[in-house]
């Protein structure tokens, strides 16, 4: 097994053409009703740019705002870790759990718990976890990881999880209707929250004001986990943060518009401090970010606010799946990440994609996602990561663009090759010709034309000046 | 009004027409066209490869043929784009920025610079449009259906006074056709397909052409199209535009 690439995983997706078909007006539709709810707002456009800029901010005074949030988070009672990569996160959670004698937890979604694989880790300390979004839980029973950020079973259908529920908790079998298998899903994790005292969750947004986190769902789980359990430990990247509560007003109309076309999720929870006999932890958590922070090409990415607008805008996304992008964090953004934490391993991620542009205009906080994937390309490539095959072919084109002589000769063979020799590119090792004709050769490339014409031009306006 | 023509590599080899009916096209409008002889490729394949560090020579080249130049029309969104983003020069940016802000793509330079009163071309077909990305999101030849703002499109604006001409908008309307570059070759399934869903629309709305103001979104289409024995054929704007009885 080679390493996976892109390429060839999406090349399996797209085998199946009834499935990425579905797959794409899936998505498609979630991009609809986002460009629905934008338009009914008429500052979408100023919110956007505003959102950018207090983000933009936030990220120059990073160090500030994280100070003031960890000082004011401890002033309510909330006791604050920092933790560099994800080894120091997973270890911190340990930690914490070992003392208070807890063996099974409750998780709301995170994706930063899905970067760091919290759940691997915990389940080998012999701890039991459970993913209590509804997506997160289908997909944690399936040992699969998320396919999208916001919906992270989007790859499945009602089939697949009917499948899957009747392996683990014995629903009907065959049974596919949605409301029997939620059903279903609602009483077996009922029974889990109430026996649960430790829960563990993600952060939208830490404002550094108050001190306090903002959680958004949809399903209220994280809630439902944190109010039963006795100790609650929210994860958080180092730009969750946001300034002010008043900023949060932004932010909360462009998150729910962009991912899902919500006027805003059912659940914004804030916890600002825990309750009488309740210990809040929050683990804030650097693991490559501080990197781009510190790459004027990449820091913007930082203003991400995971919303997911880019994969469901994102043609290659929607045609392909979210797995073919081999990592925790597909699609656009996760074509930015990925590179940062692993060059070698995601080199092919940047060129997953047409630079159509799509992300960068539906982004609420403005990051302009296929620049930076342009940017990224280039990185690979200076790096050596982009294949011998390919660096020798883009020397040698390189070598004929350069030398208008030799251009125009390559041309003339190519034209030629096609018109007699067909067979030379009309074969299987050509990845155009495999699904698509060859366009036919012209005899005279335009140069030639364009000289053949002004000759006879010249010689016609003798003729008339000599007659 | 002077015009000097930069024609894209792969149209000069492989769509000498479209070339050829650009140059006819502006003078019909009046221009004064030249064609420098020694150009040879904006450099966008390397680039968007990831090698835009090998295109200097062919940065150089660009800006030893268009220096000279006053307005540089050329019909692709995407080399037009691909210029204004990424051509420099270590010795001579003065002139780099000078063809940076001279180029435009020929549907933007009719309807922003000529501003001709009418166009007289004829086409009595039914002709599909093709959005392709980089003119579209790159040069805003057209508003963008993620963007909250006012309607508008230069190429179809041109196209909407074309006699007989019965325009198609596909349901995506600015949905990519995964061309995409090399992504046409390197990510082959995803561009196939990608390809093929941007057709059916077409197809099923029985268009006879497809347009567009970039003949490589175009290539990759009739690619598919000719694969699959379609009677659907492909066409540039510049040839509609010039099509029809004026001469």
């Amino acid at each position: 097994m080679g390493k996976p690439v892109h390429s060839i995983l999406s090349k399996n997706f797209i085998a199946d053409n009834d499935r990425t078909d579905w797959h794409d007006e899936t998505l498609w539709m979630v991009r609809k009703k986002r460009d629905y709810a934008s338009s009914q707002i008429p500052e979408w456009e100023t919110l956007r740019q505003w959102a950018s800029q207090i983000k933009a901010h936030t990220l120059s005074n990073l160090d500030h705002y994280l100070t003031v949030f960890e000082k004011n988070a401890n002033a309510n009672g909330i006791q604050v870790h920092w933790a560099a990569n994800a080894a120091e996160h997973n270890e911190i959670i340990y930690g914490i759990i070992k003392q208070t004698g807890i063996s099974s937890m409750v998780k709301s979604k995170s994706m930063l718990t899905e970067e760091c694989h919290l759940n691997e880790y915990l389940q080998d300390k012999g701890l039991q976890v459970t993913d209590t979004d509804l997506g997160e839980w289908i997909i944690q029973l399936r040992k699969e990881h998320p396919s999208h950020i916001v919906l992270p079973a989007i790859h499945l259908k009602k089939k697949d999880v009917s499948d899957t529920f009747h392996q683990h908790i014995q629903t009907e079998k065959n049974n596919n209707d949605p409301k029997y298998l939620t059903t279903a899903a609602r009483h077996h994790l009922r029974n889990i929250f109430i026996k649960s005292k430790l829960a563990i969750t993600g952060v939208n947004f830490a404002i550094a004001e108050t001190g306090g986190i903002v959680i958004c769902t949809n399903e209220g789980n994280a809630d439902m986990g944190v109010h039963g359990a006795a100790v609650h430990i929210a994860c958080m990247g180092i730009e969750k943060i946001i300034p002010e509560t008043l900023h949060l007003s932004i932010f909360l109309r462009l998150l729910a518009r962009s991912a899902t076309g919500q006027a805003i999720t059912t659940y914004s929870s804030h916890f600002t401090s825990p309750r009488k006999g309740q210990q809040m932890h929050i683990v804030i958590v650097d693991n490559g970010r501080t990197r781009l922070l510190g790459n004027n090409n990449f820091r913007n990415s930082l203003k991400c606010i995971r919303c997911a607008a880019c994969f469901n805008t994102c043609p290659v996304y929607r045609k392909t799946g979210g797995h073919s992008y081999h990592s925790i964090v597909a699609g656009p953004i996760g074509s930015i990440l990925n590179p940062n934490t692993d060059i070698k391993a995601n080199a092919d991620l940047p060129f997953a994609c047409t630079l159509c542009g799509s992300c960068s205009n539906v982004c609420p906080v403005k990051i302009d996602i296929h620049n930076q994937l342009w940017i990224w390309r280039q990185q690979i490539s200076k790096e050596g990561y982009a294949g011998k095959t390919k660096s020798l072919s883009m020397k040698v084109m390189a070598y004929i663009l350069s030398h208008p002589n030799v251009y125009r000769f390559s041309g003339n063979v190519f034209r030629m090759t096609l018109k007699y020799f067909p067979f030379i590119v009309k074969n299987k090792l050509n990845p155009w010709y495999r699904q698509r004709e060859m366009p036919e050769a012209p005899k005279k490339s335009f140069r030639q034309w364009y000289i053949q014409k002004q000759k006879s031009e010249f010689k016609k306006q003798h003729i008339k000046k000599d007659s | 009004m002077e015009v000097t023509l930069f024609i894209p590599c792969y149209i000069d080899q492989l769509y000498p027409n479209v070339a050829v009916a650009t140059l006819e096209l502006l003078q019909k409008l009046g221009c004064s066209v030249s064609y420098p002889l020694q150009q040879t490729c904006c450099g966008q394949p390397l680039a968007n490869s990831g090698f835009y560090s090998l295109s200097n020579k062919c940065n150089e080249n660009f800006i030893n043929n268009f220096s000279d130049a006053g307005y540089i029309v050329c019909p692709s969104g995407s080399c037009t784009l691909h210029v204004k983003e990424h051509l420099q020069s270590k010795t001579r940016q003065s002139k780099a920025e000078k063809i940076k802000s001279h180029i435009y793509e020929l549907s933007e330079f009719i309807t922003d610079v000529l501003k001709p009163k009418n166009l007289t071309a004829s086409f009595p077909y039914k002709v599909g449009f093709l959005t392709s990305c980089h003119g579209q999101r790159g040069l805003h030849l057209s508003s963008m259906s993620e963007i909250n703002e006012p309607s508008f499109s230069k190429p179809l604006q041109l196209l909407n006074e074309v006699a007989g001409i019965d325009l198609f908008m596909p349901q995506r309307v600015d949905d990519c056709c995964g061309f995409g570059g090399t992504f046409c070759v390197y990510e082959e399934a995803a561009s196939v397909k990608m390809g093929k869903d941007r057709i059916r629309d077409f197809e099923t709305n029985n268009v006879d052409y497809i347009t567009g103001y970039d003949v490589s979104c175009l290539m990759h289409l009739e690619g598919i199209l000719k694969r699959n024995k379609s009677r659907v054929k492909t066409i540039h704007i510049a040839e509609i535009l010039n099509s029809g009885t004026n001469g």
